[in-house]
């Protein structure tokens, strides 16, 4: 995995962890967490595969552009790997 | 939720009911069987939708969707709650009253 | 039938059995006999839930924190691992994964759960009421300064704010920084000045 990443921009309904406010956004992986059972499988009570987690890091200028209360502002949050693209 | 716009954060605070305490029990506890997990509960709780959040309280929402999950595992039927659920009301009009069988 | 206001473990809790029943504590009855019933758990298995969560509270956060002040060696282990470092102190913190974050003069971090209420409850107990309003959850992530201020907390542009947002298997700490003026102060004495919004980022220790 590379260190930049960009968040997929698909907007399947259903349950699933990854913010909706970070859809198509670019960050760095801040730190790999492991492997956790995918929480789009468990929130229907089906057996779960093991995907690979990230903490990834955005600047709040990245996702909210000019609205953002102070640019170089970090945010941090916990993505599955299957809803991240390497840049 | 992130981003919406919204209001002040009200930052009141109350000490937890015991029958808040009762569902939040028997979340952790239904986890811990297999029965579903937390993202059954989660799932459950946006299928209910924003009307859900405005009008109902916290735990309000969480017995809701544990039920949801319990009935979909087949761990009781819909007639076996509904016909719980109508003898327990009639045990007292308090949850005082109501609440040991 | 009993009407004392004390859950076993002898914490509080609201006065709501004078209430009229509602619909969703009939449900919550209901579905309790109906698992005890049906043999997926007993009474005493709900009771002793109760009670652990009850003696959870941002104390053991606090011990926790005032560890770390006081002992470089465990301040890098908890940065290192927080769930070990916390089962290292004698918390019983389940299954917990949680990552502490610290903060100093130039970061600031905050913890959110923009998609729930993820919290590290098994450290700290129950979160707040506000951790869990939509307000709390959608703004803390856009614009977490003017949250701050509504908690009394202004920062300069100097110091960068790390917001966290909680969206899967990990939870969150933040390591206040150690008040200035506080070289003499025993461990426990630092504890007490740990609060619990300290410990979420909407607050800062005490002073002592």
């Amino acid at each position: 995995m590379a260190d930049r990443v960009r968040v997929k921009t698909m907007m399947p309904p259903g349950h699933v962890r990854t913010p909706t406010y970070l859809r198509g956004k670019e960050g760095v992986i801040e730190r790999t967490l492991g492997r956790f059972k995918n929480p789009e499988q468990l929130a229907y009570g089906l057996p779960a595969d093991e995907k690979p987690l990230y903490r990834v890091r955005f600047t709040m200028g990245e996702v909210w552009g000019d609205q953002a209360e102070c640019p170089t502002d970090t945010l941090d949050a916990e993505i599955y790997a299957h809803w991240l693209e390497r840049l | 939720m992130g981003g919406t716009p919204a209001g002040p954060v009200c930052q009141d605070d109350h000490d937890f009911a015991l029958w808040e305490k009762r569902v939040d029990a028997l979340m952790v506890l239904c986890g811990n069987t297999g029965l579903f997990t937390v993202d059954g509960l989660r799932r459950a709780l946006e299928d209910m939708g924003e009307e859900a959040f405005e009008t109902m309280s916290y735990y309000e929402r969480w017995i809701a969707a544990i039920n949801q999950n319990l009935l979909e595992s087949g761990t009781y039927s819909i007639e076996e709650l509904g016909a719980r659920m109508e003898e327990v009301a009639r045990r007292g009009p308090t949850y005082g009253e109501a609440q040991d069988g | 039938m009993p009407h004392d206001h004390l859950s076993p473990s002898g914490h509080p809790y609201r006065k709501d059995d004078d209430h009229p029943l509602t619909y969703w504590q009939t449900m919550e009855i209901a579905v309790r006999e109906l698992l005890v019933e049906k043999g997926v758990l007993t009474p005493a298995q709900i009771t002793a839930q109760i009670e652990t969560m009850d003696a959870r509270s941002p104390a053991n956060g606090a011990a926790v924190v005032a560890r770390a002040w006081v002992d470089p060696d465990f301040k890098a282990r908890l940065l290192q691992d927080a769930s070990a470092a916390s089962r290292e102190m004698g918390f019983d913190i389940g299954p917990l994964h949680l990552i502490a974050v610290e903060n100093t003069k130039e970061i600031h971090n905050l913890i959110v759960c923009t998609l729930c209420s993820c919290y590290p409850r098994n450290l700290l107990g129950l979160p707040p009421d506000w951790y869990k309003t939509r307000a709390y959850r959608s703004r803390a992530v856009r614009e977490p300064r003017k949250v701050l201020e509504e908690f009394g907390l202004s920062l300069s542009k100097e110091t960068q704010i790390r917001v966290h947002d909680s969206t899967a298997d990990m939870r969150y700490i933040v390591l206040p920084a150690r008040p200035d003026g506080t070289d003499n102060l025993s461990e426990a004495d630092l504890a007490a000045l740990v609060t619990r919004d300290s410990m979420i980022g909407t607050g800062l220790p005490k002073q002592p």
